[in-house]
């Protein structure tokens, strides 16, 4: 499912986003710290000594247009401070974002106002939908900001309705909703905007997880469609792997490691991370383009060389075959991938630490 | 010793040159502006006559109805508008109609005016936190300040009359009115607001389609407390001319009739009653979306 995400082509009025340099210190006097902390002033010296607290440190990611960007990280990590610099929720410290050709942070009140309205779409955690309007209300809202008239902008977000699943809920109130409903009605509340950005804060983190990935189809699905330049945060690896066309990991407010998932798995920048990618499903990140070797034409099935390997080892299994052909969607053979490799890529090599450390624990006893 | 048993205090002679001095000034001041200040109350006290004349003129079946009107929009409650039918009826048939009108249309017009001050003030409060410093306090002493004090300077200014009583009256009722709608406001979910923003909500835009929707159940409570208020202030307020239920007790005080007493007092009850039924419905109407039908 990660491939149709990838094949999407951008939509000609996508735009990229581009993070240079932004720095977040929240605190009463942050222009104060700011040079320090460029300096290498560490997080904690900052909060222990002056009563600062650092947000973010020299962010730099370039989100693809079109593409669905992921932002992961755990609590604390600063990845929603990082998504709200996107619309300027929060004002950054200094540095620059990059939307097309403006730069978000030197708009002035009225033409941020207009980029909100016309070029970002938010999806929440908490799904913020506003309980005295109707679920059709709530889809209108972005549409009645922007002063389009009732009849155009029922039209519209109807639309936007049915296609997230919830027709003939339109005049129910939120409330009457369950929690995977009330996101699909963050989702059209999002889509009937029609902006080329799409900002989702964590937005299927509070369902549960077969809604969860539900959801995660009904985005991608639509993802097919429309196009957007996405920008998704989670704190969930999982969701990260299938939803991301590119994803940067964040650790205490500073860019980790980014790269496709399939770079993040398997070459890991540091123990933060592969502690994190350990328990993995690697068949579903892995990709028979990765694993293949040069060879000529076997006597099995054609893959596509983004076709994940678990469902390349699938297509073996059915047919008890031990080696598949990779071949691109014109028809060009580029080499084979047999079950061996692909067995020996989904389980991971065994770490070592860990074994030092039960051997270790065993002795206490 | 004489100091410690003694409290120290000013001589009675500065004391009273200081009571004669402040007073002589209100009074000057009075005596220049007054008439003035009179006269820019003229078109309150043009609504209140015309409210009462459109209550106690009306052909009786005629205000009863749309009494009972008013409050079926408001409560959609059939309860409620038979028990506000009979206790009007009762009023009437115990020869305190006329007095009930001219209280009620009192009401009435406190609290617009109190609405109309109110609410603004409010709503600025809610928005910057110094305006709250001051205004909380201001409404703290406005609370417990015996309301026969502020009487004082309302009467030598504008003598006395409907509209010193009316002022009176929103002295007194207004602070729930502020509180509320301050309270209200700042109690919207920031989760919403940020919601808001982040589609371009403008400020207007907020207040208006956000913060002042979903702070109208509490305002309501505000309102209701409004009227209760300015409903107990009716018997102070006769003591300065103001017509109506509050009029009939004073009498009854001076005099002793017990009777005549109880039974205006129920009216004032009766009302009070009614009114209150009727915005407690309302606004418990205004909170419906809240009902959780599914998980």
């Amino acid at each position: 499912m990660v491939d149709q995400a990838i094949s999407t082509t951008p939509d000609a009025n996508s735009i990229g986003i581009s993070i240079r340099k932004l720095y977040k210190i929240f605190g009463p006097t942050p222009e104060k710290f700011l040079e320090r902390v460029q300096n290498g002033m560490t997080k904690q010296e900052l909060r222990d000594d002056h009563g600062h607290v650092l947000g973010l440190r020299d962010i730099n990611i370039d989100m693809p247009a079109g593409g669905i960007q992921v932002v992961m990280g755990l609590s604390g990590s600063g990845k929603s401070t990082l998504i709200r610099h996107i619309n300027r929720l929060i004002e950054p410290t200094s540095g620059e974002v990059i939307a097309g050709t403006e730069d978000v942070v030197k708009m002035n009140h009225n033409e941020l106002l207009r980029f909100r309205r016309e070029k970002t779409a938010m999806v929440f955690q908490k799904f913020a939908l506003f309980p005295h309007y109707t679920v059709l209300e709530n889809a209108e809202y972005g549409l009645e900001v922007q002063g389009v008239s009732s009849k155009k902008r029922r039209e519209r977000s109807m639309k936007w309705i049915e296609r997230v699943g919830l027709k003939g809920y339109e005049d129910n109130y939120p409330n009457q909703l369950s929690g995977g409903m009330q996101q699909r009605v963050g989702l059209a509340r999002a889509l009937s905007n029609d902006a080329p950005i799409l900002l989702m804060d964590e937005a299927f983190s509070a369902l549960d997880p077969l809604i969860r990935s539900d959801m995660q189809s009904v985005l991608l699905d639509l993802q097919q469609e429309i196009g957007k330049t996405i920008v998704f945060i989670t704190h969930d690896l999982d969701e990260a792997l299938r939803l991301g066309d590119k994803i940067a990991v964040l650790r205490d407010g500073e860019v980790v490691q980014q790269g496709t998932g399939q770079e993040i798995v398997l070459k890991p920048a540091d123990d933060y991370i592969e502690s994190f990618v350990q328990h993995v499903n690697r068949g579903r990140v892995i990709r028979c383009r990765t694993l293949m070797q040069p060879g000529a034409r076997v006597n099995g099935p054609d893959v596509d060389p983004s076709l994940v390997i678990e469902e390349a080892a699938r297509l073996l299994t059915v047919d008890n075959i031990e080696a598949a052909n990779v071949v691109t969607a014109k028809g060009k053979h580029l080499g084979v991938i047999t079950m061996n490799d692909i067995i020996g890529a989904i389980v991971p090599p065994k770490p070592e630490v860990a074994e030092d450390a039960e051997v270790a624990t065993a002795a206490d006893y | 010793m004489s100091w410690l048993n003694e409290f120290p205090s000013l001589g009675s002679e500065q004391l009273s040159a200081m009571r004669r001095t402040i007073d002589g000034v209100f009074r000057g001041f009075t005596r220049e502006y007054g008439e003035g200040i009179e006269r820019m109350f003229d078109p309150l006290r043009d609504f209140l006559l015309f409210s009462e004349r459109l209550l106690t003129q009306s052909p009786w079946p005629l205000v009863v109805a749309a009494i009972a009107l008013i409050a079926w929009l408001g409560s959609r409650s059939m309860k409620i508008v038979v028990g506000t039918v009979l206790t009007l009826m009762a009023i009437g048939y115990f020869g305190m109609w006329d007095d009930t009108m001219k209280t009620v249309s009192m009401i009435f017009v406190c609290t617009v005016v109190a609405l109309a001050i109110g609410l603004p003030i409010g709503i600025a409060m809610s928005r910057w936190d110094r305006l709250q410093k001051i205004v909380l306090p201001s409404l703290d002493v406005m609370q417990t300040m015996p309301s026969f004090v502020y009487l004082i300077p309302v009467v030598m200014l504008l003598g006395i009359g409907r509209v010193p009583g009316l002022l009176a009256v929103v002295i007194y009722a207004i602070p729930p009115v502020i509180r509320f709608t301050n309270l209200g406001i700042r109690l919207v979910d920031s989760d919403l607001l940020e919601a808001a923003d982040a589609f371009g909500a403008s400020t207007w835009q907020k207040m208006s389609k956000v913060q002042l929707p979903l702070a109208l159940p509490t305002i309501m409570a505000g309102v209701n407390q409004t009227i209760m208020l300015s409903l107990a202030m009716v018997v102070v307020a006769s003591m300065i001319g103001v017509q109506g239920l509050g009029q009939p007790v004073l009498k009854a005080i001076s005099n002793q009739y017990f009777t005549m007493g109880v039974f205006n007092g129920l009216a004032i009850v009766g009302i009070a009653i009614i009114f209150d039924r009727v915005s407690q419905a309302y606004g418990k109407r205004l909170q419906k979306h809240l009902e959780v039908v599914h998980g």
